[in-house]
């Protein structure tokens, strides 16, 4: 350990003063890797905004045990089943409550504009709190009034106004076919791709906006388990004891299963995935331009170093070298100007996307990778650098 | 009188099959330890070709090649790039590496040798440097030095090391007379003061003298082996 610090003390920083001496090339070679780090560091935030954003509503949920249908999709295509089911998980050993839960898509005018926009709405039976939303649970008693609803503080679109004027004290009415429904209160959840906003209402109202929907088939059903009951083992018994026309899930397992369709079913992972990918490509491309530049300008130089005696490890260490000193450079800026952006983004978004340090270490990772890729092809060319010419 | 190189039946061949081109034809050679050989020939008649040979830069073909104790005649890569690390080249374009500073470039012929520290570098290095006049330009990059001085500071960074071999070809092709002349000198004084054995490849008629020996090439065959010194032809 000690020699290996007096070796590098020794050692004279080739890659560094080489890179250092073209500063010019250095600056385009740092924008370039900024430029891919900024870039992949968008992808994997919409990515993990798309995650996040889509399992919101499924994880406040109040449930330790959900059940759907086995022809659910995700939260926009859920199917129904029968509300028996929640009846029968009733008489389950360790059950406590099994409430139904209504999700649906509908089209209202928006209060403020009067276009129409799609919103998800929720209802379920006001006399039980059926979500992890304090907001929410405070004004359950003006669920119970008809034709009511809450609305979500994130919602993405042109909402300013009504929030303003509903947090004011004002309810703001809007019209879903013919029918008007009043806002009489606001909850902080936030859009995702599939909902621009979320609406939360009482069961009745729900069903008479869905006509066609009647209370005997539900989208969810949400299970508690009564106090030190194992909701594992509850879910068992409830798969065990219910025909094969529903599913059992916990509610960890329930979001991943909304996670993994986003990840799977949709292409929307891919092309992010593809997105990062391409990045990658990117970078890699950019930094092997600087650093065969690089190679070939100093052929002479490698080729008298070699007839020194040299061996082409050491050239090869010096490539390495630039790479790694190109990747700790270039990341720098590379994560810092993210930030900014992820902040702009989730203005105007209403995503959920930050930086978080997990990704930050990955794209160092992504960005040390894609150094080392380029650096190993841009040694290729060190082969020509033959001593034996030099004379 | 010990013998540092000793060539004996060195043939050597350029290219394969129906190209294959015979350049350096029987080739004797004994050089002794302390020497100062130069050696002249027309252009294309395999000087440079014979020095990468003993210097370790190609591997010998056939016949036998010991340098410095060494054979090199079947030599490994790996064999050979240790050889290298045991002689000093001066080349005819001075090779300086331009992201290095005078220092820097000398110490480079140092690094090698692990022996070394890192103070003890630095400390030769500028010694190199000052004995070779440039103790005023330590710190330039070879772009803002003078030809003659970038090949002084190239024979620096070949003799720092106390090498007990020194190769130059040409090394004064690219200099105007003075400066060529200085340059040979420096080499000569320092080749004395470290003991070591020059070989040196040149046109230069002006710098035969500091010759004990001229050797002279004609198409891939050594024709004279003159002892003592130096009418020039
Ligand atoms: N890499 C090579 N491949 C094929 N032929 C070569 C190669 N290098 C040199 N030759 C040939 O070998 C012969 C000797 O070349 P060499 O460079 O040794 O001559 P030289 O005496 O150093 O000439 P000069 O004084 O011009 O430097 C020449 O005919 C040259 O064309
Ligand atoms: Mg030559």
């Amino acid at each position: 350990m000690r020699s290996l610090l007096q070796q590098l003390q020794r050692r004279t920083p080739l890659g560094w003063l080489q890179l250092n001496h073209e500063k010019g090339r250095l600056l385009v070679a740092l924008a370039g890797i900024a430029f891919a780090d900024v870039l992949m560091f968008m992808q994997l935030g919409f990515q993990s905004a798309l995650y996040d954003s889509n399992t919101r509503l499924n994880r406040v949920m109040r449930a330790d045990i959900v059940l759907l249908s086995p022809k659910a999709l995700n939260l926009q295509n859920l199917s129904t089943f029968s509300r028996r089911r929640l009846f029968q998980a009733r008489d389950v050993a360790g059950v406590q409550t099994a409430t139904a839960l209504y999700i649906n898509s509908i089209t209202w005018k928006n209060p403020q504009t009067r276009v129409n926009a799609t919103v998800q709405m929720v209802g379920f039976a006001p006399d039980e709190p059926a979500l992890n939303l304090p907001e929410v649970n405070q004004q359950l008693d003006k669920l119970k009034l008809p034709d009511t609803v809450l609305f979500d503080r994130g919602a993405r679109g042109q909402y300013a106004e009504a929030i303003a004027q509903v947090e004011q004290g004002n309810p703001v009415t809007t019209e879903v076919d013919r029918r008007t429904l009043t806002i009489s209160g606001l909850f902080s959840l936030g859009a995702s791709f599939g909902a621009d906003a979320n609406v939360i209402t009482s069961d009745q109202t729900f069903l008479r906006l869905f006509p066609r929907r009647d209370a005997s088939s539900v989208s969810l059903g949400l299970v508690r388990v009564q106090p030190g009951a194992d909701p594992a083992e509850v879910a068992a018994a409830l798969s065990a004891h219910l025909p094969s026309d529903v599913r059992v899930l916990t509610a960890a397992e329930y979001v991943q299963f909304e996670e993994n369709y986003w990840r799977t079913a949709s292409p929307i992972g891919f092309v992010f995935g593809l997105g990062t990918a391409m990045a990658f490509v990117v970078g890699v491309v950019i930094v092997y331009q600087v650093l065969s530049t690089d190679v070939n300008a100093h052929l002479k130089e490698y080729a008298t170093f070699k007839a020194m005696g040299y061996g082409n490890s050491y050239l090869l260490s010096i490539v390495f070298e630039e790479a790694m000193i190109l990747a700790l450079l270039g990341f720098v800026p590379g994560v810092v100007l993210p930030i900014g952006l992820y902040a702009l983004a989730a203005n105007a978004t209403a995503l959920p996307i930050y930086m978080t340090a997990s990704r930050a270490v990955w794209v160092l990772l992504l960005t040390l990778g894609m150094c080392t890729l380029s650096g190993a092809i841009a040694t290729r060319k060190l082969q020509s650098a033959d001593p034996a010419d030099m004379f | 009188m010990a013998i540092a190189i000793s060539v004996q039946n060195l043939n050597h061949y350029f290219g394969q099959g129906q190209l294959r081109k015979q350049v350096l034809f029987e080739i004797n050679l004994e050089i002794n330890t302390g020497e100062i050989v130069i050696m002249t020939g027309p252009s294309g008649s395999g000087k440079t070709t014979l020095l990468t040979l003993v210097g370790g830069l190609r591997s010998a073909q056939s016949g036998s090649l010991q340098v410095l104790g060494q054979e090199l005649c079947g030599a490994t890569a790996r064999q050979l790039t240790q050889a290298r690390q045991h002689h000093g080249y001066i080349f005819q374009a001075h090779n300086l590496h331009g992201s290095l500073t005078a220092l820097q470039n000398v110490r480079m012929g140092l690094e090698l040798h692990p022996e070394r520290s890192a103070a003890e570098m630095l400390a030769r290095s500028t010694a190199m440097l000052e004995q070779v006049g440039l103790g005023d330009r330590i710190h330039y990059y070879p772009d803002n030095l003078s030809g003659g001085q970038k090949q002084r500071v190239a024979i620096a960074r070949a003799l720092v090391s106390h090498p007990q071999l020194v190769l130059a070809d040409e090394p004064t092709a690219a200099l105007d007379s003075q400066s060529g002349r200085d340059v040979v000198n420096l080499m000569q004084s320092l080749a004395r003061e470290q003991g070591c054995t020059i070989l040196l490849v040149t046109h230069d008629n002006r710098i035969l003298d500091v010759a004990d020996r001229i050797v002279h090439m004609e198409d891939g065959v050594l024709k004279r082996n003159s002892a003592g010194v130096l009418t020039t032809p």
